[in-house]
């Protein structure tokens, strides 16, 4: 494996994640925000793990973004006054995650971790992802469709309350 | 641990506990709500990308992808639940600052 283009990669990752946190206009936080999921499929995908890494495209890097922007677009657009206040203190709260991203590098690559970690032997069932969680993790698949319906009845009552209120 | 899955590991690690201090870092620090679902989302892809990290050093790719679909499902529904309430609120109090929201304060 390369290990060039993954450094390359996960230092792309950190710099998409800065634009994410330090953007002033929220849209433009959403695309970075779309922005970084896309560099991290890509690095799940050299992982040796391409169902998770379309699921991250499709649904981190695309659903997600939607699902912002959409929420965004529904609201009241800032005034100039508003965007000069808001963005003077951002800038003051904002300017130490750098340094703090720094600090944190510099301990990590200082502190001396164990390296003798042991590897259980592979496990005994199938390694095929598709048989994997239909039979071996259904219990989870209905958890998943609970939250599913419960999360999509959750927004249909928040926007059946916006109708009411808009009567 | 052999001492090429080490490197993997402390590589990836590395990157993955920089992502974490950004999203801990955006959630403390803002105190707008669409920014604080965003800071949650950039938490979750560090794990994510944690869990899958593992999967390749253990062999256990299969496992890890299951565990990661199911995150990225659940996420998405936090996301969008958030995203409603957030919502909600701006259109009480016609602000997305948290410290708007006074009316369950005690």
């Amino acid at each position: 494996m390369n290990m060039n283009i993954d450094v390359m990669l996960l230092v792309l990752i950190i710099l998409g994640a800065l634009w994410t946190v330090m953007g002033r206009s929220l849209l433009k936080a959403t695309i970075a925000l779309a922005v970084t999921s896309a560099l991290v499929s890509l690095v799940i995908f050299r992982l040796n793990s391409p169902l998770a890494a379309v699921f991250e495209l499709s649904v981190c890097a695309g659903l997600i973004t939607a699902i912002f922007v959409s929420a965004i677009s529904m609201m009241r657009p800032l005034t100039h006054q508003e965007v000069l206040a808001i963005s003077k203190a951002r800038v003051k709260r904002y300017r130490y995650l750098p340094v703090v991203l720094v600090i944190i590098g510099i301990a990590l690559i200082l502190m001396k971790a164990r390296q003798d970690f042991m590897i259980m032997p592979p496990p005994p069932f199938s390694t095929d992802v598709r048989s994997l969680l239909w039979n071996l993790r259904r219990l989870d698949l209905i958890g998943q469709v609970v939250i599913l319906i419960a999360g999509a009845l959750g927004i249909v009552i928040l926007f059946e309350e916006k109708k009411q209120n808009d009567k | 641990m052999t001492s090429s899955s080490w490197q993997l590991f402390s590589l990836y690690g590395f990157f993955i506990v920089l992502l974490f201090a950004c999203g801990a870092y955006c959630i403390l620090v803002t105190r707008n709500m669409i920014r604080s679902i965003i800071g949650l989302e950039l938490l979750t892809k560090a794990v994510t990308l944690l869990l899958i990290v593992v999967g390749k050093i253990t062999g256990r790719e299969a496992l890890t992808q299951g565990l990661v679909i199911t995150i990225i499902v659940i996420e998405v529904v936090v996301a969008a639940t958030a995203a409603g309430i957030a919502l909600w609120v701006f259109r009480r109090t016609d602000s997305l600052d948290v410290r708007s929201i006074r009316n369950l304060k005690g």
